[in-house]
């Protein structure tokens, strides 16, 4: 088992420098001078910054010896400088990063639990109403737009209905502490953890569902059933078990989704995470900044995926016995 | 055919589907005839309500434009950016997977590792990094959108290849002395061609809903009216004209629900046995 999880390692790590690698391509075959590309829109930095950048990078050197800085620079977390809001970019992204961790978090674990529970109640009785309602609601809430159904739900009840607050982290000005500060925060995270957790709960659920059917068709199943075990224990022991297998392994390959839907999420709600910066960064051009997240997004999911993987071997122990 | 479409009609989605995605067809289609003048052309005050003029159903925006015609006009870039990025994608997965699948070893490790990490890293920052860094032009946006989206087709040709290539008939054509690209296009795709085109249609839906993700973060092609710009633009003004935002929302969401009840009909018809067994 701790020879699976250090596999997984080993590849997340390969992945990480192939990012890296990646990022310093693109700055490369952007149109225009790598310095000002580094340094953001063209003309915004002045001569002596991009002369800075081009020492600090070795700019005048061959590819491999700028790729070798680049990477040695990344690997000590050194992400850049935003020139825009004159700031290393890595402490930028770290001041960011713990609301981003927070919404995406709550939102893949909302998600999960809900779609799993919908899942199994709609196989339980395959095509009797409850099945249709929410299977209607699944294919409905895979078809939405992510940003849409944020602003919607913003406006209504934040807007409309008044009923929890539409956009930031924490009431400005209040001052809480302790759990005060706490449960108002989690006033905040609800619209924003509910409306992006939306989309992958559909997911979820149809993946839950299906692979409840499917397992449920299988010899030992009707074995369990044969041996007289009541319903409950059959379809909680036996089916869900195996069932589930499909669904945390899909999970673990929607963690960069979620991250991606929390740019939007991020974005309208002007919750204060990485999503949102990478937004601010689009828009004045810092693309220090937008490399520096979408590298730090690429830890976040392979961070996720190794958290997925620990729960698959939890819950199949044939990977436990066999490594 | 027949049999397909027999199939394909028993799915009640499906059908609504088809109806559903044949009138945003004919609407893009239409849309330059019905609505002549740009749609980024002032006609009328801004912030017309619907239904209060005759001449302009919908209404009009924050800076006058005509909101149907806007619509319009998005039908056809969401269809498009949709429909080429899915060929695009198809493009780099079909022969990705399918080499991977047939030619086994190292190649299939050496591809799939490619494939896994486009799978990986976030698909959506990765497409903001690309049309960040390049001009947001229709070209880029579909460009970048078939970048991230092609390494599922990958995975699923590789897979159908793989049971595919111990096949008889497989062997057969290899005993014929046919080469492996003519064993792999004449023998080996065609099969594999349902569970192709039903992904395809999913892509589809998904594409266009990253179109408008990233129009909405005003990464969309400037020049081009689109139903995510549409939504961004009245992000600010959410609290007086409410349905600025959500009439090209619902636009998006009956798109890609009509695409996705197709593909679920695209899977009943083409691929019973799978469908019987998971019922």
């Amino acid at each position: 088992m701790i020879r699976f999880i250090l596999g997984r390692l080993v590849k997340a790590v390969f992945i990480l420098l192939a990012i890296l690698v990646f990022n310093f391509l693109l700055i490369h075959a952007a149109p225009g001078d790598p310095a000002a590309v580094m340094a953001g829109e063209a003309g915004a930095a002045d001569e002596k910054f991009l002369a800075d950048l081009r020492i600090r990078f070795g700019l005048d050197q061959p590819l491999y010896i700028q790729l070798w800085t680049y990477l040695k620079g990344a690997v000590m977390l050194d992400l850049g400088f935003s020139y825009r809001q004159q700031i290393p970019v890595a402490d930028l992204i770290a001041s960011r990063l713990p609301a981003t961790l927070l919404l995406t978090g709550v939102a893949f674990v909302l998600s999960l639990v809900l779609g799993v529970i919908a899942g199994v109640a709609a196989s339980a009785r395959q095509g009797s109403w409850g099945d249709t309602i929410i299977s209607t609601l699944a294919l409905l809430f895979y078809a939405t737009p992510l940003f849409w159904v944020a602003l919607m739900a913003s406006l209504v009840f934040s807007v409309w209905l008044g009923w929890l607050p539409g956009f930031g982290y924490s009431t400005i000005g209040a001052g809480y502490t302790g759990l005060a500060h706490v449960l108002d925060v989690a006033k905040h995270l609800i619209l924003p953890a509910t409306t992006l957790g939306l989309f992958f709960t559909a997911i979820y659920m149809r993946m839950t569902r299906s692979s409840m059917l499917e397992v449920s068709r299988l010899d030992f199943v009707k074995t369990a059933r044969a041996k007289g075990l009541k319903r409950s224990v059959i379809q909680r022991r036996h089916i869900l078990r195996n069932a589930l297998l499909p669904v945390i392994t899909l999970a673990g390959l929607q963690a960069g989704q979620i991250f991606g839907g929390a740019i939007l999420t991020e974005t309208v709600f002007a919750w204060p995470g990485i999503g949102r910066l990478m937004f601010e960064a689009i828009s004045q051009r810092d693309y220090a900044v937008i490399l520096g997240v979408f590298y730090i997004s690429g830890a976040m999911v392979l961070l996720f995926n190794l958290i997925t993987d620990v729960v698959y071997v939890i819950v199949d122990p044939r990977i436990r016995l066999t490594k | 055919m027949k049999d397909f479409w027999k199939r394909f009609r028993y799915n009640r989605g499906a059908v609504i589907g088809l109806v559903i995605l044949a009138l945003v067809i004919v609407t893009a289609i239409a849309a330059p005839f019905l609505f002549p003048q740009s749609p980024w052309k002032m006609v009328q005050r801004p912030f017309l309500p619907p239904f209060t003029d005759d001449a302009l159903w919908l209404g009009t925006d924050a800076l006058g434009r005509d909101v149907l015609s806007g619509l319009a006009h998005g039908a056809y870039v969401s269809l498009l950016v949709g429909l080429v990025s899915t060929i695009v994608a198809l493009a780099i997965g079909v022969p990705v997977g399918a080499l991977a699948g047939y030619f086994v070893g190292r190649t299939d490790d050496i591809l799939m590792r490619f494939t896994e990490f486009f799978q990986t890293i976030p698909s959506f920052a990765l497409a903001i990094v690309l049309l960040a860094i390049f001009q947001p032009s229709l070209t880029y946006v579909i460009i970048a959108i078939a970048i991230v989206s092609w390494p599922p087709v990958a995975r699923l040709v590789r897979g159908e290849v793989l049971s595919l290539r111990t096949r008889e008939f497989v062997e057969a054509a290899t005993l014929q002395g046919l080469g492996n690209t003519q064993i792999i296009l004449r023998h080996v795709l065609p099969n594999a061609l349902p569970s192709i085109i039903v992904l395809a249609s999913l892509m589809v839906a998904q594409a266009i809903l990253l179109e408008s993700s990233l129009s909405f973060l005003g990464l969309g092609d400037p020049n081009i009216m689109s139903w995510g710009y549409m939504i961004g633009a009245a992000r600010t003004v959410i609290r007086t004209a409410w349905w600025l935002s959500f009439l090209p929302g619902m636009a998006i969401l009956l798109t890609v629900l009509a695409l996705n009840l197709i593909g679920e009909g695209l899977n009943d018809a083409l691929n019973p046995r799978l469908t019987r067994k998971s019922e």
